[in-house]
C-alpha cells in the first residue's frame, strides 16, 4: 500500500529514534518488505542515516528487502525439528518450488525462508505456511500441504 | 490493621467475589461447557478445525452450551483437547480429537447421553476415579509432575482475567503490598528462586542490586524471547496463563521500586502477543495496572516490545539495545544493568517463568516453595520435552528429579535404543546414557558440561548422529554471532567448517586436536554468553562419543546413518513388494522397475532426498524395504 509509510510515520514522534524497530516492524506488516524508499522516509522522520537503518533492519532475521511472494513458506530449522529430519524436507522443498531461502519463486507464488523455532517443538517437524502452522511434516506430505496454497 | 489494607482488601474482595462467582457458575452450570486446548500446538494439530466443528454442531441444539478456550495442558502428542462438562460430573478430557471425533462425543455425551467413546481422564479435584474414569493427573505423563508454575495452563481461558482472579490470582500481590518491597525480596530469598532464563542466577539478589541502585526511573524487563530452538516453555506459559506473568512484574517492580515494566518478546509468537495485549487490557480495566494499583499507591505500566530474530537478543545487553532500537549487540559488564541498564538507568531483568513463579512464592510463602527441588536448586522447573521420545510436550517436576524419570517415566522412553540427551540449547551439551541417573539441577548439570539453560530437552537415539548435532549447533551460533568480537565470530565459524568436513568424510585425526584447542580459545576469549559457551555442544559430543567422530573421519561412515554425503540408500529386494510408490515419489527418477517385481535404486541417480525412504516406511503395502546405511 503506497503512503502507508507516511501514515505509520505520523504516528511515531520522529524524537523517539527507540522506535525504529517498531517503525520498521510496522512498515514491513503493511508493504510486505522493507523498500529503498521506505528506508529513505523513516531517515528524514527520525534524522538517522540510511546506512545506519540498514545497519540495524539487516542485523535482524526478520526484515525482508524484497518484495515476498503471495505465499510465505518458513521452514522450521530449530532443534526439535533438526532430529526429527527438518533439513530433509528443507531440501525436498528446494527441489519442490526451485528456490533457496531469502528468495522468491518467478511466478511470485511462494517465498522461502528460514525460522529458529516456532514454539511447536513437540510436533517436529514443523512448517509455516502463511500464519498456518503444519506439524509433524515430512518429505511425501510437502506435494499436499504446497498444492493448498495458490 | 491500617487503613491502606483495609482499603486494599476491600477492592480486591469486590473483585474477587465476581471473579468467583462466574468461575463457579461454570464448575456447577446447568448448561454443558466445552473447552478446548487452543494453544499453538493445539492449533497446529487442528484445533481450529475442531472449534469450527463444534460451533457447527451445537448452533442448531435447543440446549445452551458454552465453547470456552484454553492453553495448552502439556502433553502436545495428544493434541487436540477437548474437554467436556456436564452437571455434576467432573470435566471429561479427550484427546486427538479432530472434526469427527468431536461430532461424535458431542453427539454421545450431550444430545443422546449414551456415551460411549472413553475419556482419557477426568479433571476433577479429586484425584479419585470417577464412574471408571482415571484421573487426567495420574496418567504416566502427569502422574510424576509437580505443577506450580503451570496449574492454571490449559484449565482457565487466559483470555479472562476472572478466571485467573477466581483461582487466587493476585493474592500474591495482595500479600506483597502487606508485606512491604523489602519483606518480598525477603520472601523470595527464603524460596530459593533461581533464574529460570539458563544462568540460575538468585532472584532475591538481583532485585535487592536494583533496589539498592541509584537513579530513576527504574525499568524491569521481563525477557520473552526464548531464542532456544527446541524449547517452548515461555510460549506455552503465556498463552496459558499470561496473568501470572503479569502479577509477576507487578510484584517485581514493587519490590524494585520500578513503575516501568517491558515485555520483550519474540515475533515467532503471534498468539502469545495477542494474548499478553488482551490481558493487559483487561488489567487496566480493573485498576491492576496503571495508576494507584488497587488503592496501594503503586503505579505500574508495561509496554510490549516485539523481538525482530536474533538469537543474541536473548542476552541483556543486547536486548537492551534491541529495545533502545539498535543492533541488539551485548557489551561488556559491568556495568550491570542493575546499575546501568535501559537509557542508563538501574533495570532488572527476569525470564517469563522465573516472574510467573513469583505469585505462587507469594501466595503460597517462601518456605512453602523452598519444599520443593534439591538443598541449591529449589523449586519445580519447566521443561520441552522433545525429539525422539515418544511422549512429547512441556512438563514442569521439582528440580532434582533425575534424566531417567524425565525421559523414562514421563516421556515413555524412546523407539529406538536411546542415545543422548541435549540440555541448555545451543549453550549446552549432549548427555550419553550414563549420565541417566542425573539429578537434574544447575550445579550438576554443569559440572557434565551442559548446562541448565531455560529447559529445553532434546531426546536422542541410535538414528541421532552425534557430529551432526555438534555441527547443527555450531552453524546456529555462528550465524547468530553479533560479529563484535572476533573468538566469536571467526571461531565458531572455523569450527563449523571443520564439522562440515569431518561429516562429509573429508576429515582427518587432527582436526579433532584444532577443534578442541579452537574450542578453548572460543570459550575463554568471547564477550559475551553466546561465544563463551557456543563450544559446549563440540565438546560433550567429543568428550561422551569420540567413537563417532572417529567412524566419521577413519571409516568415512556415519553409524546413524544421517550425513549425506557418507550414506547409500538401497532396496532390500527380499522386502520389495514392487509396489510403485517410491517410483511415484523419486523426483529424480532414480528407481526403477515394473509393478510387482523389487525395484532398482540407482545410486548415481540418487539425490538422497528421503522421499522413498519415507514412504516405504510410511505405507503398509510397501513394507520397510528401502534403507539408508
Ligand atoms: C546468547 C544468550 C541468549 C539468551 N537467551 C535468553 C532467552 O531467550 N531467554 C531468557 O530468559 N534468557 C536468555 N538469556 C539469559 C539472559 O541474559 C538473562 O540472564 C536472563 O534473562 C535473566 O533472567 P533470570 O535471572 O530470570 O533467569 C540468554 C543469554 C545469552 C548469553
Ligand atoms: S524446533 Fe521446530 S518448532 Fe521448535
Amino acid at each position: 500500500m503506497p503512503g502507508s509509510t507516511n501514515t505509520i510515520l505520523e504516528q511515531n514522534p520522529s524524537n523517539d529514534k527507540g522506535s525504529l524497530i517498531t517503525i520498521l516492524q510496522e512498515v514491513q506488516k503493511e508493504e510486505g518488505y522493507i523498500s529503498q524508499e521506505a528506508i529513505v522516509k523513516i531517515s528524514r522522520h527520525l534524522r538517522i542515516s540510511r546506512s545506519t537503518i540498514y545497519g540495524v533492519a539487516t542485523f535482524y532475521s526478520q526484515f525482508r528487502f524484497n518484495p515476498p511472494g503471495r505465499n510465505s513458506i518458513k521452514i522450521c530449522l530449530g532443534t526439535a525439528c533438526h532430529v526429527q529430519g527438518g533439513d530433509f524436507l528443507l531440501n525436498a522443498l528446494q527441489l519442490e518450488i526451485g528456490i533457496k531461502p531469502g528468495e522468491t519463486t518467478e511466478d511470485r507464488r511462494f517465498d522461502l525462508g528460514r525460522v529458529a523455532c516456532l514454539g511447536c517443538c513437540a510436533l517436529a517437524p514443523v512448517m509455516m505456511v502463511n500464519n498456518n502452522i503444519h506439524s509433524r511434516m515430512s518429505v511425501i506430505k510437502l506435494r499436499e500441504v504446497l498444492s493448498k496454497y495458490e | 490493621m491500617n487503613d491502606f489494607n483495609k482499603t486494599l482488601k476491600s477492592r480486591y474482595k469486590h473483585i474477587k467475589q465476581e471473579a468467583i462467582e462466574q468461575w463457579e457458575a461454570l464448575q456447577s452450570n446447568p448448561d454443558p461447557v466445552i473447552y478446548l486446548g487452543m494453544g499453538s500446538c493445539g492449533i497446529a494439530s487442528g484445533a481450529g478445525e475442531v472449534w469450527n466443528a463444534v460451533e457447527k454442531n451445537i448452533s442448531g441444539l435447543k440446549q445452551k452450551i458454552h465453547l470456552l478456550k484454553v492453553g495448552c495442558i502439556g502433553p502436545c502428542y495428544l493434541e487436540p483437547f477437548l474437554d467436556i462438562k456436564l452437571p455434576g460430573k467432573p470435566r471429561l478430557c479427550f484427546n486427538n480429537v479432530d472434526a469427527n471425533r468431536a461430532e461424535k462425543i458431542i453427539n454421545e455425551y450431550i444430545i443422546k447421553s449414551e456415551a460411549k467413546l472413553k475419556p482419557l481422564g477426568h479433571l476433577g479435584e479429586q484425584v479419585e476415579e470417577f464412574d471408571g474414569i482415571k484421573s487426567f493427573w495420574s496418567i504416566p505423563m502427569l502422574k510424576n509432575q509437580k505443577r506450580i508454575v503451570l496449574r492454571n495452563c490449559g484449565i482457565v481461558d487466559p483470555e479472562n482475567i476472572k478466571h485467573y482472579i477466581a483461582r487466587d490470582g493476585f493474592q500474591g500481590l495482595i500479600n506483597a503490598f502487606n508485606k512491604g518491597p523489602e519483606g518480598v525480596i525477603e520472601e523470595v530469598k527464603i524460596a530459593g528462586l533461581r533464574g529460570r532464563g539458563g544462568a540460575g542466577f538468585p532472584t532475591f539478589k538481583k532485585w535487592q542490586f536494583c533496589r539498592e541502585a541509584k537513579g530513576s526511573p527504574k525499568y524491569l524487563i521481563c525477557n520473552a524471547d526464548e531464542g532456544d530452538p527446541g524449547a517452548f516453555m515461555n510460549r506455552s506459559l503465556i498463552e496459558g496463563d499470561p496473568f501470572a506473568l503479569l502479577e509477576g512484574m507487578l510484584i517485581a517492580a514493587y519490590a524494585i521500586g520500578s513503575n516501568y515494566g517491558y515485555i520483550y518478546i519474540r515475533a515467532e509468537y503471534p498468539l502469545a502477543i495477542h494474548r499478553l495485549k488482551i490481558a493487559i487490557n483487561q488489567m487496566q480495566k480493573t485498576g491492576l495496572l496503571g495508576k494507584n494499583i488497587l488503592d496501594s499507591g503503586f503505579d505500574f505500566e508495561v509496554k510490549l516490545k516485539e523481538g525482530a530474530g536474533a538469537f543474541v537478543c536473548g542476552e541483556e545487553t543486547a536486548l537492551i539495545a534491541s529495545i533502545e532500537g539498535e543492533r541488539g549487540m551485548p557489551r561488556n559488564r559491568p556495568p550491570f544493568p542493575a546499575v546501568s541498564g535501559l537509557n542508563g538507568k538501574p533495570t532488572n531483568i527476569n525470564n517469563v517463568e522465573t516472574l510467573g513463579t513469583v505469585p505462587n512464592i507469594l501466595r503460597k510463602g517462601g518456605k512453602w516453595y523452598s519444599g520443593f527441588g534439591t538443598e541449591k536448586s529449589k523449586g519445580t522447573k519447566t521443561f520441552a520435552l522433545v525429539g525422539k521420545v515418544r511422549r512429547t510436550g512441556l512438563i514442569e517436576v521439582p528440580l532434582g528429579t533425575t534424566l531417567r524419570e524425565i525421559i523414562f517415566d514421563i516421556g515413555g522412553g524412546t523407539l529406538k535404543p536411546f542415545k543422548a540427551v541435549q540440555t541448555g540449547g545451543p549453550s549446552g551439551g549432549c548427555l550419553s546414557k550414563e549420565f541417566l541417573d542425573l539429578p537434574i539441577d544447575y550445579e550438576s548439570l554443569t559440572e557434565a558440561g551442559s548446562i541448565m539453560g531455560s529447559g529445553g530437552l532434546i531426546v536422542m537415539d541410535e538414528h541421532s548422529c552425534m557430529v551432526d548435532i555438534a555441527k547443527y549447533f555450531l552453524r546456529f551460533t555462528s550465524q547468530e554471532s553479533c560479529g563484535k568480537c572476533t573468538p566469536c565470530r571467526i571461531g565458531t565459524r572455523k569450527m563449523v567448517e571443520i564439522l562440515e568436513r569431518i561429516t562429509e568424510g573429508k576429515g582427518n585425526m587432527e582436526d579433532i586436536s584444532i577443534l578442541e584447542s579452537l574450542a578453548d580459545t572460543v570459550k575463554k576469549g568471547s564477550l559475551c554468553g553466546l561465544g563463551q559457551t557456543a563450544p559446549n555442544p563440540v565438546l560433550t559430543t567429543l568428550k561422551y562419543f569420540k567413537d563417532e567422530y572417529e567412524a566419521h573421519i577413519d571409516k568415512k561412515r556415519c553409524p546413524a546413518a544421517v550425513c549425506r554425503d557418507l550414506v547409500v540408500y538401497r532396496v532390500i529386494k527380499e522386502k520389495c513388494t514392487g509396489c510403485q510408490r517410491c517410483v511415484e515419489v523419486c523426483p529424480a527418477q532414480a528407481i526403477s522397475g515394473p509393478r510387482s517385481e523389487p525395484h532398482n535404486l540407482d545410486p548415481e541417480k540418487c539425490i538422497k532426498c528421503r522421499a522413498c525412504y519415507e514412504i516405504c516406511r510410511f505405507d503398509a503395502i510397501a513394507g520397510d524395504a528401502i534403507i539408508i546405511e
